[in-house]
């Protein structure tokens, strides 16, 4: 590799750090303006003036709150996300569990729904402004702009429960068979796939429509290309960028954003926990499912940068 | 050649004769438009033209901008542009109407009987490609070569086209070679599958002139040694007139004239190839440059951002009130720098800028409003010079309210007087830029530069975008406005023709310095430094035998190929 894209490649990644490290400053000091603090939720209203101050002198709660933000990151690098007020479990052992079930989720739904939105992109493109077009782009819209809860409960009904192909519940376990487990996936990941496809479809087909004006395509039909190899061959590889970015911000979505999908079908993933633990006012786990939630946003963005920085011929072979 | 004269509209019938390779019969071509605000509208962009093309024979297809050349052009692969359907007449190819074949038959036969060179090659190769893989491309197709046959075809066409490192340039991308080379590439991707016939659209118009006779003679060479038949469209006669055995004119979209090179060129028969024809220099005597100058560039070096690569390096030069300055060079010489510089939009690194006497601040903010307004700019594309959703009015009327607080009916007869100077009268005031012709936009901006009342104006290509006959006007318009007002042009070109017609003295730029500067009789009297020598002798000629001719007598070999 060339010295251009090492030097961008280590400029984004330099500049995802320093955008991780601002937002765990942003999330520890948004729970410090909340008010009353960790010792008064344990101990609850009754407690004691006394038993308040010891307990706040246990947890280090009188140190200056730079000091306090340099161990809880301290303890995120070094593994330990600390303890759950409500619960008293050791935060990072209940998180791994549910985030590898969040991930697997969002890894088959996107198995199905990146491919799935490019070829109707692709398709779209080929027979832009025909019937093929608007139906396609008509019916990605409307499962779009349905609220997800709405596209889950018809999913449930029809498929759940007048067919009872799928579970309503996606009830999962640990050692769960493999095929058992995507049975139970199957209806969230059909709900999140209807969410996000419109919005890559839409995208790669403007993409790729913008770059059908350049004069390459027309050498490319010229060539005797068909229209679906002049798509594929001449115009896709240029639309790439920026179908990258839209993609890269779905996934974001379907790992960031499945708190309403997960609570329908009451799946064992990041958002249930995390709402589970918003309602107890549980602010150690908000803080680390918060930052878990940060990191992957970013790092699929900087993928997304570096994905758009390779796929440039002009900065893989400078002059 | 000449004695071969098939009356213009009136095909031969029958049967073609045999060597015929294309056999256009009164063809109609129609498109859709789209007016703003009305109802779509059919136009007709060619009208029952017909022609014949021998194989291994070369057509010249002529005229200024919406002729219908490109139409007729692409209509031999069964193409149009953006909605350009081909609404009558037959284009036979090889004995069959290929207009019969639909869109399955169009694609056997493009990339494969007929291929396409365009304009701009550096826009259409695909970016994401090796250029190897694209010059193949259209023979693996069709199959009519295995990739080792294509690639091995392709590099000694490489070689042919006199192209550097002919075994290793496939495997560029086409970011990595120069405009010239890629004119080239394209040429052999063009000749790769072995076409009977190829379609050059204007393929040395982008170029420099410098670079355009190299890439003339290897496409010229290119065409003698594989036989293959070929249409030449340009707007340059002389350019095609190195090329052709025959020359058609056309003009909106109808034939003019057609007929042996050396008759159209020679013996034009009509009066509108006359007048493409005749040489348009206008009789421009020098004027003695003044005593003092008013404008004065001093040692000049400037670079863009902080590159360390100069882009104009100790340039100097005077410009004389009421006197023209051409400024002349090819592309990436600093001539369009040389005027930011001045007018402060690019702050020069070292050395001055004195007007009147005094020195003018480096940067185009700290400069007073009234050096603005004795500093007028004219640009190459009218077009996005102009706000499109302001009338005519509006944009001449705007210098007038900023620099001399005119309002209201006091604006309104400054802004008539100056379309009167532009000769384009009162009706054109509530018009909008999109309304106008290229040449008429081009006055607009004189228009608008004369309304600040300036004492220079610095024209950066004016003419370059426009047909020559609408290009003479216009310079013809700005030599009128120069006696009247007395303005000082400083006028960048990379055209010598133009340079001939309007200059006092002229400055030679080669990357980044000024490397001849006088008045024009001594700049363009020999002995010329081998730069201008280069320059002078590149300049295409209307004169059969001219490109082999210039070839030899070179004394440096140009830099942009």
């Amino acid at each position: 590799m060339s010295s251009p894209i090492v030097k961008l490649v280590a400029q984004r990644i330099a500049l995802g750090i320093l955008l991780l490290l601002a937002v765990s400053v942003l999330i520890f000091a948004g729970t410090q303006i909340l008010p009353g603090d960790v010792a008064q939720a344990i101990l609850g209203q009754s407690a004691t003036p006394e038993s308040l101050a010891n307990l706040r002198e246990q947890l280090g709660l009188n140190d200056p709150a730079y000091i306090r933000y340099f161990r809880w990151l301290g303890g995120i690098l070094t593994g330990d996300l600390g303890t759950a007020m409500s619960s008293g479990q050791d935060i990072a052992t209940s998180i791994k569990g549910r985030l590898w079930n969040t991930l697997f989720l969002a890894f088959w739904a996107a198995v199905v729904a990146v491919p799935l939105a490019i070829i109707l992109g692709l398709i779209a493109v080929r027979y832009r402004n025909g019937w093929v077009d608007k139906l396609i782009s008509g019916l990605a819209l409307a499962s779009t702009s349905f609220p997800e809860f709405f596209v889950g409960y018809v999913l449930v009904f029809f498929f759940a429960v007048q067919h009872q192909w799928f579970p309503a519940i996606s009830t999962v376990y640990d050692g769960m068979p493999f095929g058992e487990r995507i049975q139970a996936i199957a209806l969230p990941a059909a709900a999140l796939t209807l969410v996000v496809l419109a919005h890559m479809m839409r995208m790669t087909r403007a993409a790729i429509l913008n770059v059908m004006q350049s004069a390459y395509v027309e050498t490319a039909e010229l060539k005797g290309l068909s229209a679906f190899a002049v798509i594929r061959r001449h115009a896709f590889p240029n639309a790439i960028a920026p179908i990258i970015n839209v993609v890269m911000l779905n996934l974001a979505y379907l790992i960031v954003g499945v708190v309403v999908v997960e609570v329908i079908f009451v799946y064992p993933g990041m958002g249930q926990y995390l709402v589970d633990h918003v309602t107890k006012r549980d602010v150690p786990v908000v803080q680390a499912v918060g930052l878990i939630f940060a990191a992957v946003y970013i790092s699929l963005n900087i993928i997304a940068d570096i994905a758009a920085i390779i796929a440039n011929p002009r900065l893989r072979h400078p002059k | 050649m000449a004695d071969k004269q098939p009356k213009p509209g009136q095909p031969k019938p029958g049967q073609p004769k045999s060597g015929v390779l294309l056999d256009i019969r009164n063809l109609r071509i129609e498109a859709t438009v789209y007016p703003p605000g009305e109802a779509p509208k059919n136009i007709v962009l060619v009208h029952d033209v017909s022609l014949t093309l021998e194989k291994g024979k070369v057509l010249g297809l002529i005229g200024e901008s919406g002729a219908g050349k490109s139409t007729i052009g692409l209509s031999s692969m069964g193409y149009g542009r953006g909605g350009v359907r081909i609404t009558g007449g037959e284009v036979i190819l090889n004995g069959r109407d290929i207009l019969k074949g639909g869109n399955e038959g169009f694609r056997k036969l493009r990339g494969r009987e007929v291929c396409y060179v365009a304009q701009s090659a550096a826009a259409a190769f695909n970016p994401a490609h090796r250029l190897m893989d694209q010059v193949v491309e259209a023979a693996l197709l069709h199959g009519t070569a295995t990739r080792a046959e294509a690639e091995k075809r392709a590099v000694a066409l490489f070689k042919k086209l006199s192209l550097p490192n002919p075994e290793s340039i496939g495997e560029r991308f086409p970011h990595q070679v120069s405009g010239g080379q890629l004119q080239r590439v394209m040429t052999a991707m063009a000749l790769c599958s072995e076409p009977d016939l190829i379609v050059f659209d204007e393929p040395t118009t982008a170029l420099d002139v410098t670079t355009q006779i190299d890439v003339l003679a290897a496409i010229k060479d290119a065409i003698r040694d594989t036989h293959v038949a070929a249409l030449y469209i340009t707007h340059d006669l002389a350019v095609v007139a190195q090329v052709s055995d025959e020359i058609m004119v056309l003009r909106h979209g109808r034939l003019v004239e057609w007929g042996g090179t050396r008759q159209i060129i020679k013996e034009p028969r009509q009066e509108y190839t006359n007048a493409l024809v005749s040489v348009h220099e206008i009789e421009h005597q020098e004027q003695k440059p003044g005593t003092s100058p008013f404008l004065s560039v001093k040692n000049i070096t400037a670079a863009y951002g902080r590159s360390h690569i100069k882009v104009l390096k100790n340039v100097s030069i005077d410009i004389f009130p009421g006197q023209t300055l051409a400024v002349v060079g090819e592309s990436g010489s600093g001539k369009s720098t040389l005027a930011r510089a001045i007018t402060g939009l690019l702050p020069p690194e070292q050395g001055t800028v004195t007007f009147d006497g005094r020195p003018l601040a480096n940067r185009l903010a700290d400069r007073p409003k009234e050096d603005l307004r004795q500093l007028q700019m004219i640009y190459q594309m009218a077009d996005v010079a102009m706000n499109p959703r302001q009338t005519v009015g509006t944009i001449i009327g705007r210098p007038l309210e900023f620099y001399f607080g005119l309002r209201g009916r006091q604006r309104d007869a400054r802004v008539a007087e100056l379309l009167d100077k532009i000769e384009m009268g009162k009706g054109y005031v509530d018009r909008y830029p999109a309304e106008l012709s290229g040449g008429q936009k081009q006055r607009v901006c004189i228009a608008r530069s004369l309304a600040a009342k300036p004492k220079l104006i610095i024209c950066d290509e004016v003419t370059s975008a426009l047909d020559p006959l609408v290009a003479h006007g216009i310079l013809e318009l700005l030599l009128g406005l120069q006696k009247e007002e007395n303005v000082a042009y400083l006028f960048i070109t990379h055209d010598l023709a133009t340079v001939k017609s309007i200059a006092d003295s002229i400055a030679v730029m080669y990357r980044g310095e000024v490397v001849r500067y006088g008045a024009k009789s001594t700049v363009l009297t020999p002995p010329f430094d081998a730069y201008t020598d280069l320059l002078l002798s590149s300049v295409p000629e209307m004169e059969i035998g001219w490109l082999e001719k210039a070839i030899k007598g070179r004394r440096m070999a140009s830099a942009g190929n």
